[in-house]
């Protein structure tokens, strides 16, 4: 993009006390991105957000917002809302009042108060409601008018903490959608803070992930789950079959890595540049891996892309799981190591193919596992 | 669990019947022949026939003493409105002090509690009498700019005049303030610590400066707190005696002073009844006055 960027971090960091909250975090988020910041509890996301809307102030390093440093800038000086965790509509207020806040403050004439609260309402869905008193609001409700309180204001960027974790699975699956439309309707660039990968999978146009204060990947959600860049990110998005090795062949053309808790070698149809010799990690997500039936005295089976005795493992059902839609077996394989397998129901009677104890073949193809060096 | 403690009725009244008997006893009952008392007149010196006359409370507003009931009022609304003034901040302080700050911070203002209302008052005697130390520091700072001023030749500023701090309605009112502050601070920091504190933050996003997000978001959710801050205040200020007793002047007495004179050098207890009586029905009024303005206030969530 040869625009510059809404808003950049420059190798910001955060100490409360001792601790690192925020660790020499450099980042930038484009105009109309919706960006999510993921992460688990304490890896410092929020505090990432709450120095973007001003509520705490960076202990070195710079925010900038349209190139403009903000660091000096107080929270009601800035051009970014935020939508609470807790929603914080005010209780004293009606909804129009919530929602009418943030013009009054800016001296905004009544006549147009009134017709953008009307607009503002509408957008989200509570046209009608503006006389309602927050405590005769649902909890989706009470979101509503936080969003609808905070876009009034047209900020350049919207925040959000962790917008949907206080509402029922049912009605956060129908918010997230709304979330996107509402997103592409106002065009505003969306900043979201979520410890829910699939929240964040589903949402964002890229990601940012933390752990510990420290950035260690952002990308867009695909490439988040189908290339990351460590063990944390592999494990932390989704489920993930790791395995140690060293990477004993490695060509432009293709790759191999031993693994001590594989009986097999995992055949890679791409070079890796990593160290020969050193310490890797094949991560082979659970959808990826394929049962077949094993009958007795028969060949593994080949998918086509990697030599014979690559690839292919046997093992025993150990655990069946029933989700559904899909079923999820442990298997254990020689040598005790348990790898967990997905498999789509594509018929009705999918589940009844495989047996707890009964011996079948893992297998996948030689693009699936991701070479991971840390 | 609840349930069960309704169920075992011998349990339930095992456990209400001793206060409930200590409280009928010692309180209802006195209560009750005091309030016989009102209507009542003295026969001699110590017997007293109560014979269901007004007269009492006839005499009791009288203008001299309507004027001293009402006087009584303006003193402790006073008092409860500089309570308010200066504990809103101290309140607001609290609520925002690291969490090892907050117990020290509670602790100083609890402090007071522990230490005798007569030696607290005499302790304020010796700060605010004409040889007390605020005049003391006074004449300093005053000696202090005579000598810098003769050092710049200036005419010399003349002796100290010590102020006149004590016996008189400032300092019955100071006396009230110190003595009620921590009444009203206890009830304001609970209101504002209850305050959930995205509130704020949410006023300053969309924009408002502090005083606005003062005005418009944090008191109007104190307000059940402040109402009862200021009810908690103005009742025994209301009926405050030590305090107007000992820093006021012969001008400053408030109508706890009045019934005391009643019931000991006059003698005269009907009559000290009836002003009791009133005194209470006005702490009535108060407290329903209180109830209806909480009622109207929003639930602070």
């Amino acid at each position: 993009m040869t625009n510059q960027p809404i808003i950049t971090f420059e190798n910001v960091t955060k100490r409360f006390g001792k601790m690192v909250a925020v660790d020499n975090v450099s980042l930038s988020v484009e105009e109309g991105e919706f960006f999510s910041l993921l992460g688990p509890s304490g890896c410092g996301k929020t505090t990432l957000l709450r120095m973007l809307a001003g509520f705490e102030t960076p202990t070195e390093g710079r925010i900038l917002i349209d190139g403009q440093d903000i660091s000096n800038v107080p929270p009601n000086k800035r051009p970014v809302n935020m939508v609470f965790q807790s929603y914080a509509v005010f209780p004293h207020m009606s909804v129009a009042d919530n929602v009418a806040y943030g013009l009054k403050v800016d001296r905004t004439p009544a006549a147009e108060i009134k017709r953008r609260v009307e607009e503002a309402l509408e957008l989200v869905q509570l046209g009608g409601l503006g006389d309602r008193k927050p405590d005769q609001l649902s909890g989706g409700q009470r979101q509503r008018v936080a969003l609808a309180r905070a876009l009034i204001k047209r900020p350049r960027v919207l925040l959000l903490d962790e917008p949907l974790s206080a509402l029922d699975a049912k009605l956060r699956e129908q918010m997230r959608t709304e979330l996107c439309t509402l997103q592409e309707k106002v065009g505003i660039t969306f900043i979201m803070v979520t410890h829910d990968q699939d929240e964040a999978l589903a949402l964002a146009s890229r990601c940012a992930v933390m752990n510990r204060g420290v950035l260690k990947q952002v990308a867009t959600p695909s490439d988040l789950y189908e290339f990351p860049n460590s063990r944390f990110v592999a494990d932390f998005i989704g489920s993930v079959n790791l395995f140690e090795g060293v990477l004993a062949v490695d060509e432009p053309s293709h790759a191999v890595i031993r693994s001590p808790d594989l009986p097999i070698d995992i055949f890679l149809d791409h070079g890796v540049t990593g160290p020969r010799g050193g310490t890797v990690w094949a991560a082979i997500r659970p959808e990826k891996i394929e049962l077949h039936k094993k009958v007795e005295g028969g060949e593994p089976p080949n998918l086509g892309d990697a030599p014979k005795g690559t690839n292919a493992v046997a093992g025993i059902i150990r655990h069946e799981a029933y989700l559904g839609g899909s079923s999820v077996y442990e298997v254990e394989i020689a040598g005790g190591r348990r790898v967990k397998v997905h498999r789509s129901n594509l018929t009705r009677w999918d589940q009844e193919d495989f047996k707890l104890g009964e011996t079948v073949w893992l297998c996948w193809h030689a693009c699936s596992p991701a070479v991971l060096l840390s | 669990m609840e349930q069960s403690w309704k169920q075992a009725k011998a349990v339930f009244a095992g456990a209400l019947g001793p206060p409930l008997f200590w409280l009928v006893l010692f309180f209802l009952v006195p209560l009750a022949i005091v309030w016989a008392y009102s209507f009542g007149h003295n026969n001699g010196l110590v017997d007293i026939a109560i014979t269901g006359t007004f007269k009492n409370y006839a005499r009791a507003i009288e203008p001299l003493y309507l004027k001293i009931f009402v006087k009584s009022a303006w003193v402790a609304a006073i008092t409860t409105g500089l309570c308010l003034v200066i504990g809103f901040p101290v309140a607001l302080a609290i609520t925002f002090a690291s969490e090892k700050a907050k117990t020290w911070l509670l602790l100083l203002i609890m402090l007071p509690f522990w230490t005798n209302l007569l030696i607290r008052t005499y302790a304020l005697i010796a700060v605010l009498r004409t040889e007390g130390y605020v005049n003391m520091g006074l004449e300093w700072i005053w000696k202090g700019g005579g000598l810098v001023g003769a050092l710049l030749g200036l005419q010399p500023i003349g002796d100290y005049r010590p102020l006149e701090l004590l016996h008189n309605n400032f300092a019955v009112v100071l006396g009230l303030v110190y003595v009620h502050l921590p009444f009203m601070v206890l009830p304001l920091y609970s209101a504002l610590d209850r305050l959930d504190k995205s509130l704020l933050e949410a006023s300053l996003d969309l924009g408002a400066g502090h005083i606005r997000t003062l005005f418009k978001v944090v008191v109007p959710l104190a307000l059940p707190g402040i109402a009862s801050g200021v009810l908690i205040t103005f009742i025994p200020a209301l009926g405050a005696y030590l305090t107007p007793d000992l820093l006021g002047g012969p001008d400053s007495q408030m109508i706890a002073n009045v019934i005391e004179r009643q019931f000991k050098r006059a003698n005269d207890w009907p009559f000290g009844a009836a002003l009791s009586f009133l005194l209470m029905y006005l702490t009535f009024i108060a407290i329903a006055v209180q109830a209806v303005l909480s009622r109207k206030a929003p639930e602070a969530k």
